[in-house]
């Protein structure tokens, strides 16, 4: 798809840059095309959440950073060999592990079968709600959420104590 | 309280006033019907500190510190995650498992609704506040004393 | 051929996943690690939702007449997983400012080098 040759192009250009604020630009469009893509695969709710938390928080809180640190990146003295090596290596061993998975959208793959089915089915008579979605993340898999929350708050906590309010060391 | 007006500001401050309304009832929309269509506590947090965030940024630091200030955010965050956690505690003491929304209220379906209600109720809540804590957090950080 | 054909949707991912792998270990800044570490999350979210895909299916929202839905499971997981993945971004660009804040650098070089010059 045209999406995914876009998201290719991004990401190039990415790995080329050295000015670090179009790299958090691109990094934004990148998270919006990605939710684009998301669209597409008729999956809206992640859609919702991937453009509003990666095109925004995420790339708000990099710019953040670079207002506070550097602007551009440091020039490389070479193009070393080792991790275009490793990259290789990586991602010709996960290409080979993906040849034995079910062909893109395939009903029948075995990952409609077992769960999904009875979530969809059931979601109507004993929940009630349209959104099978919410259904499962709220309910029928609720205790998940509970510590994803707690996750939310530990990281406010954890930038809290990191960062407080006032900045120290000029002051005393 | 606010600097002598220059024309670029007040184009800004003329567009934030009419746009953050419009964002923070987006907001409560999307909290509210997450469960008919796309939407949930996640992304109704998200969006209600983006508001903020816009508010800050055209504003200044002390009008949002003044609207919001951080210990009460500290005190939501945490109220937050004490509602999502106090459901499932109620669930527990009204007879069922933890976080069983069918006996919270006398017919189950009503009880997952209200169960529902609530829980992306206290997602909302968090995720808003500890978002807008990071940005007080990284905003103040560069300060020059 | 079919092979090509019913497999491209992961090749393309993980060229993404590979791309944003390669920016991690081999750039030295480290708020571009950061981004390269972002870039390689969303790229692996891109291959769960697209293996949750049925074919003539709609989004998981129930409505009148229609009969088949995607998958709504892995939306559950890459909906956690996004907003975790935030959570740890939010946590190492604190990290990295207070770095700056004590080395006056981010590169990963120069970094190693105040370490080690003792």
């Amino acid at each position: 798809m045209i999406l995914l040759v876009f998201l290719s192009i991004t990401v190039l250009a990415i790995i080329q840059l050295r000015d670090l604020f179009a790299v958090v630009m691109l990094f934004g469009i990148y998270s919006f095309l990605a939710a684009a893509l998301f669209v597409t695969l008729d999956a809206v709710d992640v859609a919702f959440t991937e453009a509003t938390v990666g095109a925004g928080i995420a790339s708000f809180l990099m710019l953040g950073t670079l207002a506070l640190t550097v602007r551009r990146e440091k020039a490389r003295p070479a193009r070393a060999l080792l991790p275009l090596l490793v990259v290789g290596v990586v991602g010709a061993t996960l290409i080979y592990g993906t040849l034995d998975m079910p062909h893109f959208s395939d009903p029948q793959a075995p990952a409609h079968l077992n769960v999904a089915p009875h979530y969809l089915e059931s979601t109507q008579d004993e929940i009630g709600i349209p959104n099978v979605v919410t259904a499962v993340l709220a309910s029928y898999r609720g205790y998940d959420t509970l510590g994803e929350v707690i996750v939310i708050f530990t990281a406010g906590l954890g930038v809290l104590a990191l960062l407080g309010y006032r900045k120290r060391g000029k002051k005393h | 309280m606010s600097n002598p007006v220059q024309p670029y500001n007040l184009v800004l401050r003329v567009a934030a006033k009419m746009l953050i309304p419009l964002i923070l009832m987006f907001a409560f929309y999307v909290q509210f019907h997450g469960e008919t269509g796309p939407g949930g506590g996640f992304q109704a947090g998200v969006i209600f500190a983006a508001a903020f965030i816009l508010y800050a940024l055209v504003f200044g630091m002390e009008t949002a510190r003044a609207v919001a200030p951080a210990p009460l955010l500290r005190v939501l965050a945490s109220s937050g995650v004490l509602l999502y956690a106090g459901v499932g505690l109620a669930s527990l003491l009204a007879g069922g498992n933890f976080l069983d929304y069918n006996v919270l209220a006398e017919d189950p379906i009503k009880g997952q609704h209200l169960g529902i209600f609530l829980v992306e109720l206290g997602v909302g809540i968090t995720v808003s506040s500890v978002m807008i804590i990071i940005f007080y957090a990284f905003a103040e950080r560069g300060v020059r004393p | 051929m079919s092979q090509l054909v019913g497999h491209y949707n992961y090749w393309i991912v993980i060229f993404l996943m590979m791309a944003g792998f390669y920016i991690v270990i081999a750039h030295g800044n480290l708020v571009k690690k950061i981004v390269g570490l972002n870039i390689f999350q969303a790229s692996v979210f891109l291959l769960f939702i697209s293996m949750g895909n049925v074919e003539g299916g709609t989004a998981p929202i129930i409505m009148e007449g229609v009969t088949r839905y995607s998958n709504p499971l892995p939306h559950v997981l890459i909906l956690t997983a996004i907003v975790v993945g935030v959570a740890t971004t939010a946590l190492a660009l604190a990290l990295v400012v207070r770095i700056n804040e004590a080395y006056r650098t981010v590169e990963e070089d120069e970094i190693h080098e105040q370490d080690t010059s003792f």
